[in-house]
């Protein structure tokens, strides 16, 4: 079994959630990119997203477009996100990291050297924004092949068939984007969540994460109600964006101990 | 090296030319591509539909745009004949607006009263920005930080149109980056606004409608040809940005033996210097902006910034069905240096009387270089994509004048 269908496992026999924190690695510089992932497991995070900075981040909105830009002038790259994979791995070998970022950094590695290298930094899975199914299928075929998980996103504009394509190819769980339009943007529709939930999560047969607009305990506990697992972004980055570089690694703790308690306070499976 | 297939049927139903195209976006914007697709095959199907695109050409643009022998400067050249497809002669002056109206009588088709563009020098976005004007649609403009303070008179054209300009300070704060923010207005507003690319780039279906659209230009040249010479012509050459204008003229002669099809792209200040936007003839394959083809890009896979004394030409990547055109050997590449393009715009300017784009002064340059090697039955046909009015600015500070 995966490390991600441990954790999922494991949740669900508690009726807990599954928290899933993102931040850009290298991000505000690579030598706390190992601290705040050891911060967001110590604040209650099940799984991290790591994001890979790509310099033309189409998909994502202002705030994590500014961490990936100050990542590459850190001089971040897919090479050095993984040697950071592997410094975490030195003294966490039960959390799942998943990689999220862009298709050309991959390309330009090539696809097998980039399995070869992620698996053994221990990567989980990963994410590829601009890496549909359709587009993908070697790709994710090789992943699997390697022991980790193609993670996809659902929208709520998916359809059906769509659903059905994403289950196939895809493992590990499936991350649904809560709203149109770009990582950070404002107003989430819980009750649109709410009514798609059901019939994605059994759609699909594995483990749905929420994410895209969850900003604070409130809205992670509201959409813990009916997901298996809630993802944070934007709202991180803006906290290490927000906080005097020695104080950034607590202060993301904290807040993610926030959410975390927020998720402990739902009784029983998603809705 | 593959070949092309005859006669020539690309894209597939997914948008691929051969290994290069495709759909490469978030799952966000699926299935607006998908009611794009839909849409598109409806009204390109549809007569009505079809015999509107052509009466705008023909009454608004002022189509079909003619060929012009350039005598003065072939005898000059000592070579081969050149003849000119005066795309300059287009209202706003360039090729760009063909594709705008296609695009907006599309937009209007679906129902959607919003407009948005990327642009880079700001003649894509002067086009659109007309376009929504004559078709009563709201338009905005994104456009780098950068090149809203280099080309401060197209803004302001833009502006007089009705356009609302939007400066993008993210990246290097140019084209790419105005392309990126573009998609991102796109996926937040799918539900009343229609995007309209500028050249033959961005995810299926965009690099095939905006190569249909832009057709008419070889269309009409094959027609022109035998009339004015009694053939058609032995090379097509054109210069290369994201390439509309290129595979708007190639596209009806790829089926057409014998004739040499030739993109010319900016070398800058020239190829090893890494100062230059050639992305066919000095980049690699990659994924950028929704499709698969050649990017200049670090060795780690990140987008480089690229230069070009002309910034129609000045973007890091290049329309996929070029990728394909170039990897199956039907049509060459090669490239000329700000230095060369210069030149040739002098050049134009003293012996025909033309102010030509620096832009197309690059597919004047390859022409100028060729023909003294060809002899004089030759025929040389050049795409003159747009006029240089738009370049004064640039042209008049290089040769240390300030208005
Ligand atoms: C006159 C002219 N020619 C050529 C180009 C380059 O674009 P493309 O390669 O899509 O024709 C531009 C772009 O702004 C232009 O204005």
């Amino acid at each position: 079994m995966s490390r991600i269908q441990t954790v999922f496992q494991s949740l669900q026999a508690s009726g807990r959630r599954a928290l899933i924190p993102f931040i850009t690695a290298g991000d505000p510089a690579p030598e706390l990119t190992v601290p705040l992932m050891h911060a967001l497991v110590d604040g209650g995070a099940d799984i991290i997203e790591l994001g890979v900075p790509f310099s033309d981040p189409m998909a994502d909105g202002p705030t994590i477009q500014r961490a990936s830009e100050r990542a590459l002038l850190n001089g971040m790259s897919l090479r050095k996100v993984l040697a950071l994979v592997s410094d975490f791995r030195a003294t966490n070998s039960d959390t799942p990291v998943v990689l999220m970022g862009y298709a050309n950094p991959i390309e330009a590695m090539g696809v097998d050297r980039f399995v070869a290298a992620a698996g053994a930094a221990g990567v989980d899975g990963a994410l590829v924004v601009d890496y549909p199914p359709e587009e993908c299928e070697a790709f994710a075929r090789a992943l699997k092949a390697g022991g980790m998980d193609p993670i996809f996103l659902l929208a709520p504009t998916s359809t059906e068939q769509r659903i059905r394509e994403v289950a196939t190819i895809g493992s590990g769980y499936i991350y649904y984007v809560s709203l149109k339009g770009v990582t950070g943007s404002g107003a989430l529709d819980f009750n649109d969540v709410a009514a798609r939930m059901p019939q994605i999560r059994q759609g699909v047969g594995m483990p749905v994460g929420v994410g895209f607009g969850i900003r604070d305990a409130e809205s992670a506990r509201r959409i813990g109600e009916v997901a298996d697992a809630v993802v944070i972004g934007s709202r991180i980055i803006e906290e290490i964006e927000n906080s005097p570089r020695d104080q950034a690694v607590a202060r993301v703790k904290n807040f993610v101990e926030g959410v975390r308690a927020a998720l402990d306070q739902i009784q029983g499976a998603p809705r | 090296m593959q070949t092309a297939d005859k006669p020539y049927r690309f894209p597939d139903a997914r948008g691929h030319f051969g290994p290069y195209g495709g759909v490469f976006v978030a799952e966000t914007l699926i299935p607006a591509l998908d009611e794009l697709n839909a849409a598109y095959e409806a009204c390109r199907n549809n007569p009505a539909f079809m015999a509107e695109f052509e009466y705008e050409l023909k009454h608004y643009v002022g189509r079909p745009s003619p060929i012009y022998h350039a005598r003065r400067m072939s005898d000059a050249l000592g070579g081969a004949q050149i003849y000119l497809k005066r795309e300059d002669l287009n209202h706003t002056g360039a090729h760009k607006v063909n594709n705008c109206i296609g695009q907006a009588l599309v937009a209007r088709y679906m129902g959607k009263p919003r407009v948005i563009a990327e642009t880079g020098a700001g003649q894509h976005g002067v086009a659109t920005a007309t376009v929504a004007a004559r078709y009563g649609m709201e338009c905005v403009v994104y456009m780098g930080a950068e090149d809203v303070k280099r080309q401060a008179a197209n803004v302001y054209r833009m502006k007089l149109l009705g356009a609302k300009v939007v400066p993008v300070e993210s990246g290097s704060r140019t084209l790419k980056d105005a392309l990126n923010e573009a998609m991102r207005d796109w996926v937040t507003n799918i539900h009343n606004t229609f995007y309209i690319i500028g050249t033959v780039a961005g995810p299926h279906p965009y690099p095939m409608m905006v190569r249909d659209f832009q057709a008419v230009i070889g269309k009409e040249c094959l027609v022109q040809m035998p009339e004015m010479t009694g053939r058609q012509p032995d090379c097509v050459i054109a210069c290369v940005g994201g390439g509309s204008n290129a595979m708007g003229i190639f596209h009806p002669y790829i089926d057409v033996a014998g004739v040499r099809l030739i993109g010319v792209e900016a070398y800058g200040e020239g190829l090893e210097s890494g100062r230059h936007a050639a992305s066919l003839t000095g980049g690699t394959p990659g994924v950028l902006h929704g499709n698969r083809t050649y990017l200049l890009q670090s060795d780690d896979g990140q987008i480089i910034e690229t230069h070009s004394i002309s910034a129609g030409l000045d973007y890091p990547g290049v329309g996929p069905e070029h990728a394909w055109l170039k990897d199956s050997d039907r049509a060459e590449y090669v490239g000329v240096t700000d230095e060369e393009a210069l030149a040739a715009f002098h050049n134009l300017c003293h012996l025909e009387g033309i102010i030509p784009a620096l832009e197309s002064s690059h597919a004047l340059a390859y022409a100028a270089k060729l023909a003294p090697t060809l002899p004089r039955d030759k025929i040389l046909l050049v795409n003159l994509s747009g006029r240089g009015d738009k370049d004064m600015h640039t042209v008049a500070e290089k040769s240390g004048i300030q208005f």
